[in-house]
């Protein structure tokens, strides 16, 4: 995540008035390959677009890994009996610490809890709340920024003095203090890392705004005699969603790492119930003895994060946001 | 430039006065009596609380004073420094502060500086590297870096260098050996990033015309990165720096936890635990302040990184 | 390739080579005959088939540089492209060649080719790129190195991009010396860089010497690439569209100044461009490519005069030109459809030091326009005349003056009013990627301003539309970035032509196109004129547009109008020196004069 500073300004470097301009495109060659054939162009269509993404899937990996496994995520979250046939809360003392195996295959915790079924019910707990987190932190922070960038003035002022007041307290932080107002648990931890999420989205938002606000097209349709209300609707909002909803993609494994991290301070869901973050915690009395407490409900995590980082890196290379 | 700094430093005020009214709100959003909530400590909604203490901590708080006289007699204390008295252990809030200080800056400075090192490092080697594929390979891998949680790659240190091999002593600080698997886990997700922000930026600027300019004078493609790209890349790269010097507070939260180091992280963990409102407040105005510190010293630094960088007082 | 140019001799004028002053490593090979090169094959002496071994020694005859059957293919997410499909040309030391082509055809890949500097997309790169018989072409990196900068200097294309911004320009000339360890330190490169930017034209180079590139002007920027370029002593120079970023007049004094340092160290000049007009006065050869081949190649005034190839022949014939009769006036009592009155128009902005400044981007500016009329507005880069086009458009408010059509004033209309007579003023932009929303078919976007005026049976019309700008009905479909940029600019004027407006203020339409395509686009303005009565304000840096299209000009300087009338009157009569200076610096204006087009001292 990076901003720039509102004071800060890049002395304009006068863009030549080249007789070549050409559409900005920083990786094709000098003369544009695709024109010396004389073919214009072709931007993929939405259904070439799939295809193309399913023969590239083949040809990428660790995208393919990163799909499926987010694949086997929804199915935990949607519906986690059937991935597991383990109750996570069934404790059974003659099963305690019982090492990674055929009949438990993380193993079981002190309790002699089955920690895979955990986990399954875990990363669910974790995907809600990270989802939620993102979902408000693009929902307010959407909406401050549309504001602020298409109204300018008096308005963007206010909002981004606002703004620039939560992004001096770090994130973690600041859901720490949010989370010490509303109490303790899963849904007050999501809240609370949704708004920290939320300078970051208005900021963006805004940017895009602007961008867009000054593009030609915006200028054409302002000579077509279009009124603000659908030049923002028509124009404005469908070429500022894409690279938004690609940063919220980003997001969400941000946001899952962030709700652990508070879990794991012992901040969000209460003790019998399974959350990833919370595991790592409960296992690390264990760690000198046994290691698959905390092992794989990290490893789930940090799995989560990493398949959500390279799919939305995908969508934001494939020309999602152009 | 002087007008500048001043002018910086005015905003600066402006922002921390305005952190430190959302931090006074901070007790009184709380729903309910914040009294209950602070005597009750956490988890223990059910349990009566006795009237007589409620009275005395009221007035310990001055919560018995309306709002704006609380409200001045906070801003007041804080411009001295003054932050009352920490309800957990009854001590001033700056001494406490003060207490836990030295520990986390000496980790933050060795997890900042591992940091730096690294990050550029693998950022630059990235760049050096012959072909597109590997580059982007060696890229793509820091991705992990900071998709591990932190709390997780602690206890696995822990593990495996501790309980496993035994080259590390597990818990407590003081001496050099102890801070190091601290410092590896609060850097690595700043590693991850830094490094590909900063070879973000390098493939860019390696793909600019300049640079070719460069290659053509006959400059090896070592040149070109060291000489002209890196400079030109380090922007936002050091804008992410700065955003971690700011953030690092809230790293040592996780990071003091699980080595069970005494410090400002540990301090805050505990005080959100049992609902120590006078040390949150501190924590969030001192987070705050050093988040408007380095961002000015940053800005400051930019237009020696880059000319075209004007600096103006808006 | 074609068989017109094959075994064509070029014969060498008999100017004698100045021996260069400057510590030349080599001298240069002075010849007078027998270096008959052709377009098409390595020059007699050079063998074929011997691999990447280096061939020492420069027999008589030999070109400087032979570039033989160069193939370049880029790896795109979509396959391979052939970018360069057989390219052969030679350049003889001190001579001048020309590779003219539009843009995709390769030209710009040979000159990056032969320096071995392509982008890392470009795929096997087969043929023969020959430095004096020594074969570049798969070398190591670390022997084109030495060869780049001290053997074969770079000319780049965009000059204020081409310079580090945050190195001053003194350590970017100087560093072309200090990596061939041709300066013993920091002090004598610092000295050296001084004194090539003096060469360079550049005034007071000790100071010049500690700017950075934002400081300077793009034609100073080109300056200090050109001084970097010649800092090592190549024999070669290759330039790539070394003009095309800037103003006419600037282009003009550039050109002449690298034709002249080249002329007086005996540098051979490989000129990449696009503009043909160009390539006939600078050059004594030209090669034409098309599509990755070279269609033609021969002397400058052979190309020109007589094209044997159609390509060339087509490129010719569109090149716009400056004698064809121009845009034909409108009625003489035709009324004036719009009045513009002391047009005036102030910008604040903040100088580098920070502080606040005024800037006077239009100053008491006047015209009328009458009923079917075209009107040229001609400017440099700040001259004000887009400026004009926004506050015409409305787009921007003036700040003193009068905009009245039809009776109404623009500069103070009520929101309805302005909404109203929006229907009458539409714009044409130069960036026509830029002008359509990404997100909209070509049909939605030619329907948005019936949409806006809630016109009904829309489809039909902009059916009717895509017919009159002559374009296929099936491209309604299709999103901009799916056109190409000629098509996409029709797709513009089909959107601006949708509410039958009276006026159209096109921005620079056509400077974004390549030749072929903006005569084709112009040719279409014209007949929209003819046939709809249209009336044009159109901005253009180029006075052969005006020419075409216009029939009264308007030239612009620093916000101010310097000079008015008919196209005909001002271009053949043109009262004002900085007029004079335009049109002087149109390529072709001074070759079409002194013939030959490189006078032998």
């Amino acid at each position: 995540m990076t901003q720039e500073s509102p004071l800060i300004a890049l002395a304009k470097s006068p863009s030549p008035q080249s007789p070549s301009a050409q559409p900005p495109s920083a990786e094709s060659p000098p003369d544009g390959p695709s024109s010396a054939t004389g073919v214009p162009p072709r931007e993929p269509t939405p259904g070439r677009r799939l295809g193309l993404g399913l023969r590239g899937l083949a040809r990428r990996p660790l995208l393919l890994a990163a799909v499926l496994y987010l694949l086997l995520i929804a199915g935990w979250t949607l519906v986690p009996w059937l991935f597991t046939g383990q109750d996570p809360l069934a404790t059974d003392a003659s099963l305690s610490l019982t090492e990674p195996g055929g009949a438990h295959w993380f193993g079981t915790d002190n309790l002699g809890r089955d920690i895979y079924a955990r986990v399954v019910h875990g990363t669910r707990v974790s995907i809600v709340a990270g989802l939620l987190a993102v979902g408000l932190s693009l929902a307010v922070g959407s909406a401050l920024g549309l504001l602020a960038g298409y109204l300018g003035g008096w308005v963007d002022q206010v909002l981004m003095r606002v703004v620039e007041v939560l992004v001096v307290i770090p994130g973690l932080l600041l859901s720490l203090a949010v989370v010490s107002i509303l109490g303790f648990g899963t849904t007050n931890v999501a809240i609370a890392v949704g708004v920290a999420g939320v300078p970051g989205f208005a900021r963006v938002v805004r940017a895009e705004v602007l961008r867009i606000r000054t593009s030609t097209y915006v200028r054409a349709a302002v000579t077509s005699g279009h009124r603000t209300p659908a030049i923002l609707v028509r124009h404005v909002l469908p070429n500022a969603s894409p690279p938004v909803l690609v940063l919220a993609a980003l997001d969400v494994g941000g946001a899952v790492l962030s709700v652990a991290a508070l879990s794991f301070l012992g901040f969000g869901a209460s003790p019998p119930a399974p959350e990833l973050g919370a595991m790592v915690a409960q296992g690390r009395d264990y760690i000198g003895t046994a290691w698959w407490l905390t092992t794989f409900p990290g490893l789930a995590i940090a799995l989560v994060v990493l398949s959500t980082s390279r799919v939305a890196r995908a969508l934001e290379r494939s020309g999602v946001s152009s | 430039m002087t007008r500048y700094v001043l002018v910086r430093v005015v905003n600066g005020l402006f922002v921390l006065w305005a952190a430190l009214t959302a931090s006074f709100l901070v007790l009184h959003l709380v729903p309910g009596d914040p009294v209950a909530v602070m005597l009750r400590g956490a988890g223990g909604e059910g349990t009566a609380v006795d009237p007589a203490a409620a009275d005395e901590l009221r007035a310990e708080l001055g919560l018995d004073q309306p709002v704006y006289r609380q409200y001045l007699e906070f801003v007041g204390d804080a411009a001295r420094g003054e932050f009352g008295t920490s309800f957990r252990s009854g001590d001033e809030v700056t001494a406490v502060l003060g207490g836990a200080l030295p520990a986390t800056l000496e980790l933050a400075g060795a997890a900042l500086l591992l940091t730096l090192v690294v990050g550029v490092a693998a950022a630059v080697a990235a760049s050096l590297l012959p072909t597109a594929p590997l580059r982007s390979a060696v890229l793509s891998s820091t991705v992990v870096g900071n998709a591990l949680p932190s709390f997780w790659t602690g206890i696995i240190l822990l593990q495996v260098f501790s309980f496993g091999l035994g080259w590390f002593p597990a818990f407590g600080a003081g001496d050099l050996s102890q801070l190091v698997l601290p410092a590896i886990t609060l850097a690595l997700p700043g590693i991850g990033l830094l490094t590909q922000v900063l070879g973000r930026g390098l493939r860019a600027a390696l793909a600019e015309p300049y640079v070719r300019t460069a290659r053509a004078k006959g400059a090896s493609r070592a040149r070109a990165v060291f000489v002209h790209a890196l400079r030109n890349a380090a922007i936002p790269a050091m804008t992410l720096f700065g955003l971690m010097i700011g953030g690092i507070v809230a790293g040592a939260v996780v990071t003091e936890t699980v080595f069970a180091r005494e410090g400002v992280g540990r301090l805050t963990a505990e005080a959100i635990g049992t609902h120590d409102f006078p040390v949150i407040r501190a924590l969030v105005f001192l987070a705050g302040a050093l988040y408007v510190v380095v961002n000015l010293a940053v800005d400051l630094i930019y237009p020696r990184v880059d000319p075209r960088i004007v600096l103006r007082s808006a | 390739m074609t068989e017109t140019d094959r075994g064509l001799p070029v014969p060498q004028t008999e100017r004698g080579l100045p021996v260069p002053e400057n510590d030349r490593r080599l001298p240069v090979p002075q010849t007078d005959r027998g270096r008959f090169t052709t377009g098409t094959g390595p020059g007699p002496g050079t063998g074929t088939g011997t691999g990447i071994e280096p061939e020492r020694g420069t027999g008589p005859g030999q070109p400087l540089l032979a570039v033989d059957d160069l193939r370049v293919d880029y790896r795109t997410r979509r396959g391979t492209v052939a970018a360069v499909r057989g390219a052969s040309l030679t350049v003889a030391a001190g001579e001048t060649v020309a590779l003219v082509g539009e843009s995709g055809s390769g030209k710009s890949t040979v000159g990056l080719a032969v320096l071995g500097l392509l982008p890392e997309a470009a795929g096997p790169v087969t043929g023969s790129v020959r430095l004096e018989g020594r074969e570049l072409l798969g070398a190591p990196d670390r022997r084109l190195a030495r060869v780049r900068g001290r053997e074969i200097g770079f000319v780049p294309q965009d000059p204020t991009a081409s310079l580090n911004p945050v190195q001053r320009v003194g350590t970017q000339v100087a560093e072309a010396l200090r990596v061939h360890g041709l300066v013993a330190n920091r002090a004598e490169g610092r000295r050296r860089a001084e004194e090539l930017l003096g060469e360079a034209g550049l005034p007071e180079p000790a100071r010049t010497a500690d700017r950075f590139p934002h400081e300077l002007s793009g034609g100073m920027c080109q300056r200090v690439l050109i001084a970097v370029a010649l800092a090592a002593g190549p024999r070669l120079l290759i330039a790539d569209e070394p003009t095309s970023a800037l103003d006419v007049t600037v282009q003009r004094r550039l050109l002449d100044h690298l034709g002249e340092v080249t002329r007086r160290t005996g540098t051979g000049l490989l000129l990449v461009t696009h503009d043909l007009a160009l390539a006939a006065e600078r050059a004594e050869r030209v090669a034409v490519m098309s599509q990755g081949r070279v269609v033609e190649s021969g002397p400058s005034e052979r190309v020109i005069g007589e094209p044997r190839h159609a390509y060339t022949r087509e490129l010719v014939a569109a090149a716009p030109s400056m004698t064809a009769p121009p845009a034909p006036p409108a009625a003489p009592d035709a009324a004036p459809l719009l009045v513009v009155e002391g047009l005036r128009r102030v910008f604040d902005v903040r100088t580098p030091a920070g502080a606040r400044e005024s800037v006077v981007a239009v100053d008491a500016v006047d015209f009328t326009v009458a009923r079917g009329g075209s009107l040229g507005i001609v400017g440099e880069s700040g001259s004000g005349k887009s400026t004009t086009a926004g506050l015409l458009l409305r787009l921007d408010r003036p700040d003193a003056g009068r905009i009245v059509l039809d009776g109404v004033d623009l500069a103070t209309a009520s929101r309805g009013e302005l909404r109203r007579l929006r229907r009458h003023v539409q714009p044409v932009f130069q960036d026509s990627y830029g002008s359509l929303d990404p997100t909209f078919t070509v049909g939605r976007a030619i329907a948005e301003p019936l949409r806006a005026f809630g016109v009904r049976g829309r489809a039909a019309r902009v059916a009717e539309l895509l017919d009159l700008v002559r374009l296929p009905a099936s491209v309604r479909h299709r999103r901009p970035a799916e056109l190409s940029g000629g098509q996409r600019q029709r797709v513009c004027i089909a959107r601006a032509l949708a509410l039958t407006p009276r006026l159209l203020v096109l921005d620079e339409p056509v400077s974004a196109l390549d030749v072929s395509v903006q005569a084709r686009v112009l040719d279409l303005l014209a007949e929209l004129r003819r046939e709809l009565g249209l009336s044009y304000v159109l901005i253009s840096h180029d006075l052969a547009v005006v020419r075409q299209v216009c029939d009264q000009v308007l030239v612009m300087r620093g916000g101010r109008v310097l000079e008015r009338g008919p196209v005909a009157e001002v271009f053949a009569r043109p009262e004002h020196r900085y007029t004079r200076e335009l049109l002087d610096a149109i390529p072709g204006a001074e070759g079409r004069r002194a013939e030959p087009v490189r006078p032998s001292p």
